[in-house]
């Protein structure tokens, strides 16, 4: 023991690490901070380290290139011993890392830690959050698959539409004229080394105000930040009702810790590594790109928007929101912490929640998009549509198969859900307004005019009124009712 | 540091060592100036070429375009919209797969021809023709556009980008090179060829005018 100790103070004369390192340990923190609410920031940098260490045992083999990158990760997946593992590890680790970096915003935000004198670390993990995009985003293209290759395409259009150097700043994100092996190269740099060294950086001074500031106290209902008053009344509360954070605090970060690491390596056995999908060739261009989890969102909103919107959207929106992140701790740099008394901000997160929640689901089913195969691949229309109909009726379904309505409406449950389904068409559309809406179109539908015959106008238009419901009559006009009536 | 050491003690000596101190100093801190003009001169003279080759990437268009064949126009029917596939004229031996580019060729009659970038209006995803139903489609967004490549709905603002075309010596060419954005190719706005419906190039916003 004694010579454990004697090495001890060897190193620690030269280093002269012990010192400082216990006085962090030592620093107290607040009783009920010692809260299991309090272990995403320690979880988050427990994944990056995670990260950091997967992500430098697959660069042994990866090929950064454009013509091998996808073979090496094929090489990883199924060739080299246990290369799907940690493949799957850092795939996993980075969800679960964006996931929990989500939380220990969304927890700060709700205790109102931003407040002062922790404005500045709010806005350091304010840099940390869009790191971790970043990574996120580069890491998607790590992959170079085909995903990875229109995702590319979709942020190169993006970036085409800043005004005036939109084309520069397309050829600076491609470093050419296309997406290829410079792209790739200028993409892992970022990924494995511009992004985390800043992340690093970042990280360690975040940290270091968290440990030099004192970590936020619970917020209580009436208790009030103000400048003058707070440092005096943190340091009251932590010398009557504080506790070392080594071990008080740290037990519950270090369990969490195990517990996410636990988590990570279980969804990488039992859901294995992401991808690669197909092979990044952009001549073969059965594809339907689809982002990674934690960029659906964005996926759908860019669906719905009006094309008129878009551009001015996709500019002014991403530089609002982070204006508004690190403005947040300036704006409201005093004042009451508690949730109880912040309905604002209670309500803020419940939007951008549900409606992130909402956006991401929608982007999992993709209903804005044509099924490409629905014409051709899947189930007949059902026989019981069929049964009683015409030989017109029948041609007109025939044109209804044919000419790909199915790819945006579905019939019978299956097809589309670009377009409404149309199993009771009949019932909400006339014969006129149907015609009009094959010849022309309107809403989001393409003009079918040039496209079809009349004759296969007529039989579609006759077929798509044989569907309603049996006990539902078909819809017809008001005018053409009077006439009959007049009969 | 062994210098700062014997400072700090001087400071509290009386006048003259004092006077002598300061000159001392502020010669110090002059040689520290001097020092850091030198770095800033320097890092000037160095940071132009590494800006310049940072950003050596960004060309006009024109340097990355050029004429390109697609085959002979023998292999593309009238009347019928094909898939081609090119390399791209800017390529390196490192680009695996990704020096291919495909593009849809429209043969409107025997000289006259349409070419269409693969990347749709919106973000550049692969539009898809289907020819029952003449139309291209989106898998990323359901943008859809007519067989001449008009804009027909979704969240496109605009029809397909068209490549600029020519027949040589019975070959179809392209000027093609670079990935088609709204950055670099929206000013044609309408394609190159005489079209056959010329109320086609309207822009239409959300639902086309009557076209039946
Ligand atoms: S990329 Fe084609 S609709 Fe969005």
């Amino acid at each position: 023991m004694s010579r454990m100790k004697q090495i001890y103070s060897w190193l620690d004369a030269r280093l002269q690490l012990g010192k400082p390192l216990m006085e962090m340990g030592e620093h107290p923190i607040p009783n009920r901070t010692a809260s299991w609410w309090y272990v995403f920031g320690s979880a988050a940098f427990t994944l990056l380290m995670l990260q950091i260490v997967t992500g430098i045992l697959l660069a042994l083999v990866y090929v950064p290139s454009a013509g091998e990158a996808w073979n090496s990760l094929n090489f990883l997946n199924h060739q080299l011993t246990l290369g799907w593992f940690l493949r799957a590890m850092h795939g996993w680790g980075s969800n679960f890392m964006v996931a929990v970096v989500l939380i220990h915003m969304a927890q700060v935000f709700l205790f109102g830690a931003y407040k002062y004198p922790r404005e500045l670390t709010w806005t350091l993990g304010v840099f940390l959050l869009l790191m971790t995009l970043g990574m996120a985003f580069t890491g998607q293209v790590m992959r170079f698959d085909q995903d990875a290759y229109w995702g590319l395409g979709i942020g190169a259009s993006i970036l085409s539409r800043v005004p005036w150097v939109g084309g520069s700043l397309v050829h600076m994100m491609l470093g050419g004229p296309i997406i290829a092996g410079a792209t790739l190269s200028r993409f892992f740099t970022l990924h494995v080394f511009v992004i985390p060294g800043m992340m690093l950086a970042f990280t360690f001074l975040h940290v270091w105000m968290v440990l030099k500031l004192g970590i936020n106290e619970w917020p209580m209902p009436g208790r009030v930040v103000r400048r003058s008053t707070y440092m005096a009344e943190y340091h009251e509360l932590t010398a009557k009702d504080g506790r070392p954070f080594v071990p008080g605090g740290v037990w519950k970060d270090a369990v969490f810790s195990a517990a996410i690491l636990a988590a990570v390596a279980v969804c990488a056995v039992v859901f294995g590594p992401f991808g690669p999908g197909g092979q990044p060739d952009p001549t073969i261009i059965q594809t339907a790109p689809k982002p990674d989890f934690f960029f659906l969102w964005l996926y759908s909103v860019l669906s719905y928007l009006p094309p008129s919107m878009e551009t001015p959207f996709l500019l002014i929106a991403p530089v609002l929101g982070i204006a508004a992140l690190l403005g947040l701790p300036f704006y409201a740099s005093e004042g009451e912490k508690s949730w109880h008394r912040r309905p604002i901000a209670i309500l803020a997160l419940t939007t951008i929640a549900v409606s992130w929640g909402v956006l991401t689901h929608l982007g999992t089913y993709t209903p804005w998009s044509p099924h490409m195969d629905a014409w051709s691949g899947g189930p007949a229309i059902p026989a019981r549509y069929l049964q009683t109909a015409s030989p017109l009726e029948r041609e007109g379904a025939v044109v209804f198969q044919a000419k790909q309505c199915r790819n945006c409406h579905s019939i019978g449950g299956y097809g589309g859900e670009r377009g409404p389904a149309l199993d009771d068409i009949a019932t909400r559309m006339t014969e006129d307004q149907l015609i009009r809406q094959v010849l022309q179109g309107g809403g989001n539908m393409p003009a079918y005019g040039k496209n079809l015959s009349p004759a296969e106008v007529t039989a579609l238009v006759r077929f798509l009124q044989t569907l309603h419901p049996a006990n539902e009559p078909s819809a017809a006009d008001a005018a053409q009712a009077a006439t009959q009536a007049g009969h | 540091m062994s210098e700062q050491g014997h400072e700090h003690p001087n400071e509290t000596h009386p006048a003259a060592s004092s006077e002598q101190d300061r000159l001392t100093v502020s010669r110090r801190w002059l040689l520290l100036k001097i020092g850091i003009a030198m770095n800033a001169v320097v890092g000037v003279a160095i940071t132009i070429p590494v800006l310049k080759y940072l950003f050596s990437a960004i060309k006009p268009d024109a340097e990355y375009k050029s004429w390109v064949s697609l085959g002979p126009i023998a292999s593309f029917p009238v009347g019928e919209t094909r898939l081609a596939k090119f390399t791209n004229p800017v390529r390196h031996s490192w680009d695996g797969e990704t020096d291919g580019v495909a593009c849809w060729v429209r043969r409107v009659a025997e000289q006259e021809f349409q070419v269409f970038a693969i990347n749709c209006a919106h973000l550049g995803c692969p539009v898809r023709w289907f020819p029952q139903s003449q139309l291209f489609m989106c898998p990323c967004h359901g943008g859809a556009y007519y067989a001449d490549g008009s804009r027909a709905s979704g969240p496109p603002e605009r029809g397909l980008f068209a490549y600029d075309a020519r027949i040589v010596g019975g070959a179809l060419q392209i000027k093609a090179g670079q990935m088609p954005t709204l950055s670099n190719t929206a000013k044609l706005e309408r394609p190159k060829f005489v079209q056959i419906d010329g109320a086609h190039t309207d822009e239409a916003k959300g639902d086309s005018p009557c076209r039946g």
